[in-house]
C-alpha cells in the first residue's frame, strides 16, 4: 500500500511539473530585483519604498521626476502656469493623451483621480498630499463632502486648475507622487479593491502590466500608447520581489538579474569587498537614521536630559563600525544635499558637556537615573543585524559616559509601529525617507499634530515656524523659518537623536545597462532602462 | 465507519483551530494598517479600520471571517454581510484563494520531491544498517543520518548554492523555473527528513527483526536478507508510515527558509509573513489549511496500517 501512496505522490509531483507551476515564457529584457513584495500597486494605497518603485511604471501624474537629478518634469501635463502669488496652478495636458486601452485621458480623469485618493473612504496613507490644496484637509478627514469645494477642476477637456492655500515651494513635486498619478475610472469603480487585476487595465504609464503573481514577480510590457512610447528603450521588465540579499547577489552575479535596487539587498559581510568594486553603485539618500525619545516619560521630559544622550553618541563610530557603507554622520535631521536648505549646525560628540548636562539635570554622574529600555527591531532582510549593533553600541557608550544603564529590547517590526503610535516606548530607533527633495519632508513630521511625530513632542513656537514657512514664497525667507525650526528640533529640545544620514546602494554593470541614474529619491523611471551588449574592449592608441 | 467518525471529529476541531488562530493574531500587538507612515489624520485610520471591519469586536470579526454576520442596512432590511476569509489585509488587490491557488501547488510540488528525495535516501540508508548493525557500513549510514538531522536548512541551503551553483555551475543558484531549478531545493528541504526516516526505519528493522515471526522464518531457513527484505519491511515501516503524516503536512506547505534562499514563490513564507505582517484572515486561513492537510494525511496514515499490518483493526 505504502508504494502506492508513493507511487501516486510522484505521478502528482510529475503532473505538477508539467502543468501551470512552470512558466516557459519570453525572456524580459531587464530584470530588477526590488525587495518586498508589493503590498498593492494602487497609487493611492501604496506607502513603501518597493511599490513606489514599480507603481511609477504604470500610471503617471501632471508631473513626473527627471531621471538623473529627480526634479519634476512634465508628465502627462505638458505645461503650466503659475498665478503670480504662488498659489493657482493652471496645468495642460498633452494633445492626444490616452489611456493603455485607447480611451482618451482627460482633465475630468485628473480631477476623479486626486478626489479618489483624497477620499476618506480610500484612506490614502499618503492623502496629507493633498493638505496643501484648497480646503484639501478638511475633505481629507470628512470635515467636507461637497468635492466642489476642494481646490481642483477641469476647465475643459484638457486643462486642470489647482487652487492652493499657501504658494507652496514643492508643489510640482508632490505632483510626482503616485498618489497624485492619474488613475482609470471605470475600472476602479467596477472592480473595487482588486481593480489592479482587471484584464485588460488601463494605465497611463510608459508600462502595461502584463501580470502580477504574489511573490513571484511583477512583468511589466511596454505600453504602445503613452504619449512618449516612442523613447521606451525595453519592451518587457521583470521586477522580482526578494528579500534575501545573499539571493539577490546569487543571481546578480549569475546574470539572472541586471539591477539590484535596495541598500539592504548588500550582503553585510561582503559589504567591504563589494562597495569597492565598479559596478556598486553608491549615492547620497535622502533619509535619516535617529533616535526617538518620548518625551511624555521621564525622565526624557526634560531637554536636558535629550540633549546630554545626544552629546555622549561617538556617531563616527557607529558609521566607520557598524554601518559601513559611507553613511555621513547626523547631527542634523535633514540631509544636507537637500534643495534649497542648509540645516543649522547641531550637537556634536561632547562626553564633557553630556555629563554637565545630565548633572544639572539632578542625576550627576547618572547618580538616579532610571533604567530605561531602548527598542529596536530586526533590520529588513532578516540576516543584518544592522539595528541591535547599533543598539549595543549606543548602550556602552551611554554607560561608559554617562554611567547611566539600558536594557535593550528586539522587537517585530509591527510592535515597533504600534509601540511609536501609542508612545508606548522610551527610547527607539527610528528613520525617515524623505518623499520629495525639500526640507519640508522631513520637518513636517514634527508639527503638533502629524501623526509621524510620534515622540509626544509639541511645541507651538515649531508648529507656527513650519507653518510660517510653508506660506513663504521666498525661497531665502523660508530657508531661514526651516532654520529655526529645525534649531529647535535638533539643537535646543532634542526629541530625536539623528545618528547618520543613509548612503543608498545600487548594483548593475554600466557596460550592459544604460539609462539608470543615482538620485537622492532613489527614484528610478522604468522607460528609461536599456540593456546593451557590453563594449568590446578598445585599445588605447598609446 | 471508524473514518467517517473521525472525519466528523475533524470539523469541531477545525473550529476550535480556527477560534484559536483567530484570537492569537488579534491579541498579538500591532495591526494590519500599522505602518512606518502614519496616515496623514487619525480619520484616515479610523476610515480604514472600518471598512475593514477591525473596529468591531473580536467575537463578530470572527463571525465576519466565516461570514455569519446579517447587518440591517438603512431601509430596514436585514442583509448578509460578505465573509471576509478570502481577503488579505496586506495583498488588498489579491484575493487569499488567489495566493493560495498560485502559491500551495509549488509548494506541494517542492514537498512531493523533497518527500521522493527522504523516503530514496533514508529507506535505503535505513536498511543497510539495520542489515549490517555493528559494522562499519552501519557506523557511516547512522553518522550520515544524523548529520542529517542535525545540519538545518539554511545551513544546507547555502552550501548546496555554493558548490553545484557558484562553483560548479550545474545548477541555477535560485528561482524557480525549470526541473533544474527544482533539485537542490529538495534535497535542501529533503535531507532533514532523509535522516529521520533513516532512524526511524532502522529502528523498525530492528524490532521487527526480533519478533517470533521473524524467528519463526530465520528457523525456516530463509537468508537473511530476503528475510528481512519480505518479512520484517511491513513491520518495520510503519513508525515510518505514521511519521509520513506530519512529515507530509509539514512539507507541503511549505518552508520559510528553503524558499527564502531559493526565492521560490510558495506557500511557506505567506505563512510567516501573515503572522508578522498581522494580516489576520491570511494567518488563520493558513493555520485552518495546515490542520486540514494533517487531519487528512493522518486519516491516510491510519487508514494504510491497515492495510500494512493485518493486525491493526479499527472499529
Amino acid at each position: 500500500m505504502w508504494r502506492n501512496v508513493f507511487f501516486h505522490l510522484l505521478i502528482s509531483a510529475v503532473v505538477f511539473l508539467t502543468s501551470g507551476c512552470l512558466h516557459r515564457e519570453t525572456p524580459a529584457d531587464i530584470t530588477i530585483i526590488n525587495n518586498a513584495e508589493p503590498e498593492s500597486l494602487d497609487p493611492a494605497i501604496i506607502s513603501g519604498i518597493p511599490e513606489f518603485r514599480i507603481v511609477i511604471g504604470l500610471f503617471e501624474g501632471l508631473t513626473r521626476l527627471d531621471p538623473k537629478t529627480a526634479q519634476p518634469i512634465p508628465g502627462l501635463a505638458q505645461s503650466w502656469d503659475v498665478s503670480p502669488d504662488g498659489c493657482t496652478y493652471t496645468f495642460h495636458l498633452r494633445i492626444h493623451l490616452v489611456w493603455s486601452t485607447g480611451e482618451p485621458i482627460t482633465a475630468d480623469d485628473v480631477v476623479y483621480s486626486w478626489l479618489r485618493a483624497a477620499s476618506p473612504a480610500t484612506a490614502s496613507d499618503y492623502a496629507g498630499a493633498f493638505f496643501y490644496l484648497k480646503n484639501g484637509e478638511a475633505f481629507v478627514t470628512g470635515k467636507i463632502k461637497n468635492r466642489s469645494l476642494v481646490g481642483i477642476h477641469a476647465l475643459d477637456r484638457r486643462t486642470v486648475r489647482v487652487e492652493l492655500n499657501h504658494p507652496t515651494a514643492f508643489f510640482l513635486d508632490l505632483c510626482a507622487l503616485p498618489v497624485m498619478s492619474i488613475v482609470p475610472r471605470q475600472t476602479i469603480e467596477k472592480y473595487g479593491d482588486r481593480w489592479l487585476m482587471a484584464q485588460p487595465l488601463p494605465v497611463s504609464g510608459p508600462f502595461e502590466l502584463a501580470y502580477w503573481r504574489p511573490n513571484d514577480k511583477v512583468r511589466f510590457k511596454k505600453n504602445p500608447l503613452y504619449w512618449d512610447a516612442a523613447n521606451t528603450q525595453s519592451q518587457i521588465i521583470d521586477i522580482l520581489p526578494l528579500g534575501s540579499p545573499d539571493t539577490a547577489l546569487n543571481l546578480y552575479e549569475n546574470a539572472q538579474a541586471d539591477i539590484v535596487l535596495d541598500r539592504t539587498l548588500v550582503p553585510g559581510e561582503l559589504l567591504d569587498v563589494l562597495r569597492k568594486r565598479p559596478d556598486f553603485h553608491p549615492f547620497n539618500y535622502l533619509g535619516t537614521y535617529f533616535i526617538r525619545l518620548n518625551v511624555t516619560k521621564k525622565p526624557f521630559d526634560d531637554p536636558r536630559v535629550r540633549r546630554a544622550l545626544a552629546l555622549a553618541i561617538d556617531k563616527k563610530l557607529i558609521v566607520t563600525k557598524i554601518t559601513r557603507g559611507g553613511e555621513v554622520l547626523a547631527a542634523t535631521l535633514v540631509p544636507p544635499w537637500t534643495a534649497n536648505y542648509a540645516s543649522p549646525p547641531g550637537l556634536g560628540y561632547d562626553p564633557v558637556l553630556a555629563r554637565q548636562l545630565l548633572a544639572e539635570a539632578g542625576y550627576p554622574g547618572g547618580k538616579g537615573f532610571p533604567r530605561f529600555e531602548y527598542m529596536f527591531d530586526a533590520a529588513a532582510g532578516g540576516g543584518s543585524k544592522l539595528h541591535q549593533d547599533i543598539a549595543i553600541e549606543l548602550q556602552q557608550m551611554w554607560r561608559d559616559n554617562l554611567g547611566i544603564q539600558m536594557d535593550l529590547r528586539q522587537v517585530e517590526w509591527k510592535v515597533l509601529l504600534s509601540s511609536y503610535s501609542d508612545l508606548a516606548y522610551e527610547a527607539a530607533r527610528s528613520s525617515w525617507i524623505g518623499d520629495y527633495d525639500d526640507a519640508n519632508t522631513f520637518l513636517d513630521c514634527f508639527t503638533s499634530q502629524n501623526g509621524n511625530n510620534r515622540t509626544g513632542w509639541k511645541n507651538p513656537r515649531y508648529d507656527t515656524l513650519i507653518n510660517q514657512a510653508n506660506a513663504q514664497a521666498d525661497l531665502k525667507k523660508r530657508e531661514q523659518l526651516f532654520r529655526q525650526a529645525e534649531t529647535l528640533l535638533i539643537h535646543d529640545e532634542m526629541p530625536i537623536i539623528p545618528i547618520f544620514y543613509y548612503v543608498g546602494l545600487n548594483y548593475f554593470d554600466t557596460n550592459k545597462i544604460q539609462g539608470f541614474y543615482q538620485n537622492i529619491l532613489d527614484d528610478h523611471p522604468l522607460e528609461y532602462l536599456r540593456k546593451v551588449s557590453p563594449k568590446p574592449k578598445v585599445q588605447s592608441p598609446d | 465507519m471508524y473514518f467517517a467518525r473521525r472525519l466528523t471529529f475533524a470539523i469541531p476541531l477545525l473550529l476550535v483551530i480556527s477560534a484559536l488562530a483567530f484570537a492569537l493574531v488579534h491579541l498579538a500587538p500591532g495591526g494590519p494598517f500599522d505602518r512606518e507612515r502614519a496616515p496623514a489624520s487619525p480619520e484616515i485610520e479610523r476610515n480604514l479600520k472600518a471598512a475593514y471591519h477591525l473596529d468591531e469586536p473580536v467575537w463578530k470579526q470572527y463571525l465576519r471571517f466565516f461570514g455569519l454576520v446579517w447587518q440591517k442596512g438603512a431601509t430596514g432590511h436585514w442583509h448578509h454581510e460578505p465573509a471576509s476569509f478570502n481577503i488579505s489585509y496586506k495583498y488588498r488587490s489579491h484575493r487569499v484563494s488567489d495566493i493560495i491557488g498560485q502559491a500551495l501547488p509549488v509548494s506541494m510540488t517542492l514537498g512531493a520531491l523533497a518527500f521522493g528525495f527522504a523516503m530514496g535516501v533514508g529507506l535505503p540508508l535505513g536498511f543497510i544498517t539495520a542489515a549490517r548493525r555493528g559494522s562499519w557500513p552501519d557506523y557511516a549510514g547512522s553518522f550520515l543520518a544524523i548529520l542529517a538531522v542535525c545540519v538545518p536548512g539554511f545551513v544546507v541551503g547555502p552550501l548546496l548554492i555554493l558548490v553545484f551553483s557558484v562553483k560548479l555551475h550545474w545548477l541555477p543558484v535560485a528561482l524557480w523555473e525549470s526541473p533544474a531549478h527544482m533539485i537542490l531545493p529538495a534535497i535542501a528541504l529533503g535531507l532533514f527528513f532523509s535522516g529521520k526516516i533513516a532512524r526511524l526505519f532502522r529502528e523498525g528493522m530492528l524490532t521487527a527483526a526480533q519478533s517470533e515471526f521473524i524467528a519463526a522464518a530465520r528457523a525456516k531457513g530463509l537468508g537473511e536478507n530476503l528475510l528481512l527484505l519480505k518479512h520484517a519491511v511491513r513491520i518495520a515501516i510503519l513508525p515510518v508510515v505514521s511519521f509520513s503524516g506530519p512529515m507530509l503536512a509539514d512539507l507541503l506547505t511549505g518552508s520559510f527558509v528553503i524558499e527564502n534562499i531559493f526565492q521560490i514563490p510558495g506557500i511557506g513564507v505567506f505563512f510567516i509573513n501573515s503572522a508578522l505582517n498581522s494580516d489576520y484572515t491570511v494567518a488563520v486561513d493558513l493555520a485552518l489549511l495546515y490542520a486540514i492537510l494533517l487531519v487528512v494525511l493522518n486519516l491516510i496514515v491510519d487508514f494504510s496500517y491497515t492495510r500494512l499490518d493485518p493486525r491493526v483493526k479499527y472499529e
